[in-house]
């Protein structure tokens, strides 16, 4: 985390001078530098650092240049909106991913396995911003069902979250198919069926659980993958959140709240990866006092 | 039921997998061939338009213009010919991206696991941090500091899939060098260096190809995405991600300026991707996982 805040300051500093974009062109020398002291510009970098590190363990990112806000409400504002669109997408990819993974996986070699495989392959093969604008192009321009910017109604919210999910899902599934499939040539399936358990108890609860460790591994990938995803998709569809506020906050050299967001995604990444570590732990009690 | 299900479930998949795929490796190799090609292939030059001809549709359609069988975009220039330039730079950018990455992780893998102690866990705490960044915000940052440009997006590649070669060469390394022929090659006298180079690393190649080819389609929609953000290579260059993102507010008018680029990239990576797979299982069938 804090090798994370030293990078995203020096990249942030190093990526020019936000006075060059916000004063007027008639701005006279005096000017600049006032409105550099004001900043707290003119303060060596180390000072600056500091002054920044100690204000954002308070969660004080400081005001936005461009907007004269605190970074930290803008991104508070923003929030919800990423949460819904990610929150709509790992909905999609559990929903879709985990029941279709495990079904072609018993059902191997039948047509929804078929069709769930190319399906995979190609999810993974498309380009999400593209397949945003495809969308886009079906459901917006030619059928003009849904609408394809912006945020508002429920509707809204529906493109955005299948280009986000798409990708995950066909990731997922195919790691649950092939976890499946691995765990139900193992002998205590086999066991399992012997003793007659019914087929569902068989496959949920003796092998689902068990199929299920590399699918949490993979949960904090997808959480990357939806982050990173979500700085695409927003900027496709407009959608007021997060990624869309640090693609702005980019153009317009805004330090506090590229920063801002930098940390609080990077912070966020962290400690799912944290939570992935303590599941892992939990669905496999071998591994837990195995390494360090 | 369910005995039919075990037994199929436990045999194991059988294919004949000593060609390759023929249709995803002609694809690749017409591509290949586009790009070395576009400019004696392309008909018209991918930077000059004629504003004349603006957004003419695809020659199927209405609206066509002689000339352009695939249209034009905003400002008169050929479609056809854009995409054949862009196969040129996703090339590019995944052949110099996947080798700078590709040796430098694994060198970083090789000194990691080779010597072990201090120097393992400095560098593969170095992997932790590169892997606990989020890869495009620092892209973005990135190109933020060094103007979009073509080694700006080398960087971002290098930056986002060195820690994964590291981490696979680091592990290969630890279990070479638990064989009898590096024993023997010390007893004989070689140095460190010469075991290194002379004999871990001719056995690390296999591993490493394979993950460089699984990683080709990964690079080209990785280019292709900063491209479209704008962070990427920077237009009018015709790299496929540039164009996608031209054709965004023409999705109404003319969806073939952004919809084809997109149907290039898919065609590329499919293809790829089921090349890579099969270059795996030939290879190395133990790298399933990866």
């Amino acid at each position: 985390m804090f090798v994370v805040s030293i990078v995203v300051f020096a990249l942030v500093r190093l990526s020019g001078d936000p006075i060059a974009i916000m004063a007027p062109p008639e701005a006279s020398q005096a000017d600049i530098a006032l409105m550099r002291n004001y900043l707290g510009l003119d303060r060596p970098w180390h000072v600056q650092y500091a002054t920044f590190i100690s204000h954002a363990v308070r969660g004080d990112f400081g005001k936005s240049v461009r907007f004269r806000r605190p970074a930290m409400d803008l991104i508070l504002e923003r929030y919800g909106a990423t949460l819904e669109l990610g929150g709509l997408a790992v909905l999609i990819v559990i929903v879709i991913a985990l029941p279709v993974g495990v079904y072609s996986a018993v059902r191997r070699g039948s047509t929804l396995d078929y069709a769930a495989r190319a399906f995979a392959a190609l999810g993974q093969a498309v380009p999400p911003f593209w397949l945003g604008l495809l969308l886009v192009l079906v459901f917006g321009v030619m059928l003009r069902l849904l609408p394809t910017s912006g945020r508002g109604t429920p509707l809204h919210v529906l493109l955005p979250g299948i280009t986000l999910g798409w990708f995950a899902v066909a990731g997922l599934m195919r790691l649950t198919r092939s976890s499946m499939l691995d765990v139900l040539g193992s002998e205590y399936v086999k066991l399992a069926r012997i003793k007659g358990l019914p087929e569902r108890t068989v496959i949920w609860k003796h092998a689902f659980k068990n199929a299920a460790l590399p699918v949490v591994t993979f949960a904090a990938l997808l959480f990357v993958a939806l982050l990173n995803g979500s700085i695409i998709v927003e900027t496709v569809f407009g959608w007021p959140g997060l990624g869309l506020l640090v693609i702005e906050a980019v153009d317009s050299r805004d330090y506090p709240i590229v920063q801002a967001v930098v940390m609080c995604l990077s912070a966020m990444y962290i400690g799912v990866n944290l939570v992935v570590d303590v599941l892992y732990a939990y669905l496999n009690p071998r591994i837990r006092y195995s390494s360090s | 039921m369910s005995t039919i299900t075990a037994t199929d479930a436990v045999a194991p998949r059988r294919r004949d997998r000593r060609w390759p795929p023929t249709l995803p490796l002609a694809i690749v190799i017409v591509l290949v061939a586009c790009g070395l090609f576009a400019p004696w292939l392309a008909p018209r030059s991918p930077l000059e338009g004629s504003l004349g001809e603006r957004l003419a549709a695809p020659m199927w359609m209405e609206n066509a213009k002689p000339g352009h069988p695939l249209g034009t975009d905003r400002h008169g220039r050929d479609t056809l010919s854009r995409l054949l330039y862009g196969a040129r730079i996703s090339l590019a950018v995944s052949v110099v991206g996947i080798t700078l990455t590709g040796a430098m992780g694994a060198f970083i893998g090789l000194l990691a696991g080779f010597i072990g102690g201090w120097t393992d866990t400095i560098l593969m705490r170095l992997v932790d941090i590169s892997l606990s960044l989020p890869g495009i915000l620092i892209a973005v940052l990135l190109s933020v500091v060094f103007e979009p440009s073509f080694t700006n997006v080398i960087i971002v590649v290098v930056f986002l899939l060195w820690p994964s070669y590291a981490r696979l060469v680091r592990g290969e390394t630890l279990a070479i060098k638990q064989q009898e022929f590096v024993a023997l090659a010390r007893v004989a006298g070689c140095s460190s260096l010469t075991i290194m180079f002379r004999h871990v690393v001719p056995n690390l190649m296999p591993s490493i190809l394979v993950l460089a080819t699984l990683h080709v389609g990964y690079v080209i929609v990785l280019e292709a995405a900063l491209s479209f953000l704008g962070v990427g290579i920077p237009p009018p260059t015709p790299s496929w991600g540039v164009m996608v993102a031209d054709g965004r507010g023409l999705i109404e008018q003319a969806w073939w300026v952004s919809i084809l680029p997109g149907i290039a990239i898919l065609v590329t990576v499919l293809s790829l991707n089921i090349l890579g797979d099969w270059v795996r299982d030939r290879l190395d069938p133990k790298l399933r996982q990866v």
